[in-house]
């Protein structure tokens, strides 16, 4: 890798790093003020547990050989892999990847929020990553899935539609919080949501225009498509509710922003021109509709993890099938329908989220249940109605 | 000697304490409440979602004063509290049995 991609590739591992926490803040200000350090605590445990397993099995298995459905052993502890031959360049992107593995787990942290044990979480992460993640990244990139022509920049499908139907199973086996939805639960700290929502977008950069995992042109489009599509997704959330609801929220922003970021993930690489504002726009509108789909079937997605980053991805992935630009990009991939393809891409799109839908979900329900059978995967009601911070890890976020 | 509480708006807070100073009290306290009256709580929605919000955030004085000087502290909070709408709160008088000053032990109106 040359020095000047090499230098990129670990400035964005750094920025994705750093999105793990704007998560966290992003989700905690959401949370209510009793329960905020269990949601950071659920945040940054991703962080502690995923780079260890990452490096000892991780990776191997997610990359390794040329499989199309799983990785192998040859990179068991990062074994064979130096920093001579290629300038430390797959050691960059292992790390850079790495980063990744620990966001997506942590994605699904907002839809239990509230509720879950800490110990089932730690047992449900290492489960979660190593059962789904890994073999649906195997398949996106360098399996099955990605040989049939599908496309997915930097992990719409991958790890946003897969971490939001993931929080839809895991919703379903944990059930609802104690009163909701008859009860009010607003967000404790609206400040706190807006620095997380800085961040987020601040290390989406790295997400996205770091999967060129080069420093080149690909990546700058890529960048300018990040900054675009959160503005506009942004721009529509706030409009819509504010015609519908009353107000320009800073929740709706907020709200916005993150679904822009997470629907021009997939297409970053690929798209060109206007097509962020179109993509980022619907994401907005789409999604600001779509986190009333729990209140209408009743499952407790807490803070909207279906909602924003399944309903998001999705909508992101399936519009590649109609934006793809590989004229501008001098890319092998093929065209979407508004650049002269046929309805091929689409197609290849809807087969990668449904296949990677219907694995997700269906294990994620079965570590569930297999967790609630055996430790049991909720607080007891007096820790829910006291508050998970004191309950579970002893400390309390105010005084 | 009388106990008076008022439960004022939060920004009148400062408003209320310029015109206590000015009116001669020498101490006071504040406190920050919740709590709702006839005007009930407001709502509040985000994502779409409504929420009732019922304790609305007030504040509380608390300070006593000599039988005399009441009523020129209920014109002075009345004053600088009411902004005319619902919600701008309420004052209370209660009598007050004995009062002490911990530091020298002065006790009655001398403690004020």
């Amino acid at each position: 890798m040359d020095a000047g991609s090499l230098t990129w590739v670990l400035v964005s591992a750094a920025m994705v790093l750093f999105m793990t926490p704007g998560l966290a803040f992003f989700y905690g200000g959401m949370d209510r003020e009793r329960n905020v350090l269990n949601m950071l605590m659920m945040n940054f445990y991703c962080v502690l547990i995923v780079p260890v397993l990452w490096m000892i099995l991780g990776y191997s298995l997610a990359q390794g050989g040329s499989g199309n459905f799983i990785g192998n052993f040859d990179f068991l502890f990062l074994d064979g892999i130096g920093i001579l031959d290629d300038n430390g360049g797959q050691l960059a992107t292992i790390a850079f990847l790495g980063m990744f593995a620990a966001i997506t787990p942590a994605l699904i942290s907002g839809a239990v929020a509230d509720r879950m044990k800490f110990s089932a979480w730690a047992i449900f992460v290492p489960l979660w990553l190593l059962l789904v993640y890994v073999p649906v990244f195997k398949w996106v990139y360098g399996g099955w899935l990605g040989d049939r022509g599908s496309l997915d920049f930097a992990g719409g499908t991958a790890i946003h539609v897969n971490a939001g139907i993931a929080a839809l199973a895991a919703v379903l086996v944990l059930g609802k919080r104690k009163g909701w939805p008859k009860e009010g639960q607003p967000p404790h700290s609206m400040p706190l949501v807006m620095i997380g929502t800085g961040i987020l977008w601040f290390g989406w950069f790295g997400f996205n225009a770091g999967s060129a995992l080069a420093a080149n042109g690909q990546a700058t489009q890529a960048f300018m498509n990040t900054f675009l599509a959160a503005a506009a997704a942004g721009l529509v959330w706030v409009v819509v509710e504010w015609k519908r609801d009353g107000h320009p929220t800073n929740l709706g922003a907020a709200s916005g922003i993150v679904a822009g970021l997470v629907a021009i993930t997939p297409a970053a690489g690929y798209v060109s021109g206007a097509a962020p504002l179109v993509i980022g726009g619907i994401a907005g509108l789409v999604c600001c509709y779509a986190v009333k789909l729990k209140s209408k079937f009743l499952f407790d997605d807490a803070l909207d993890v279906v909602g924003v980053h399944f309903v998001g991805g999705l909508v992101g992935s399936l519009l590649i099938g109609f934006f793809a630009n590989p004229e501008f990009f001098d890319g092998t991939f093929e065209e979407g329908i508004f650049y002269g393809g046929d309805a091929g891409l689409l197609l290849e799109q809807a087969i990668a989220n449904l296949s990677a839908i219907v694995w997700s979900f269906a294990i994620t329900f079965v570590i569930m249940v297999v967790l609630k059978k055996t430790i049991g995967v909720r607080v007891d009601e007096q820790v829910e109605t006291t508050g998970l911070d004191f309950g579970l890890h002893g400390e309390s976020a105010y005084h | 000697m009388k106990l008076i509480t008022a439960i004022i708006k939060p920004f009148k807070l400062d408003d209320v304490k310029d015109a206590l100073k000015a009116a001669g009290v020498q101490g006071l306290t504040v406190s920050e409440v919740r709590g709702f009256g006839r005007q009930g709580g407001h709502s509040e929605t985000y994502r779409g979602a409504e929420y009732k919000i019922d304790f609305v955030p007030k504040v509380r004085f608390e300070l006593v004063v000599e039988d005399g000087a009441v009523d020129p502290v209920i014109a002075a909070i009345k004053a600088a509290a009411s902004t005319g709408k619902i919600g701008d709160g309420k004052i209370w008088i209660t009598d007050i049995d004995r009062l002490i000053r911990i530091r020298t032990g002065e006790e009655g109106p001398d403690a004020i």
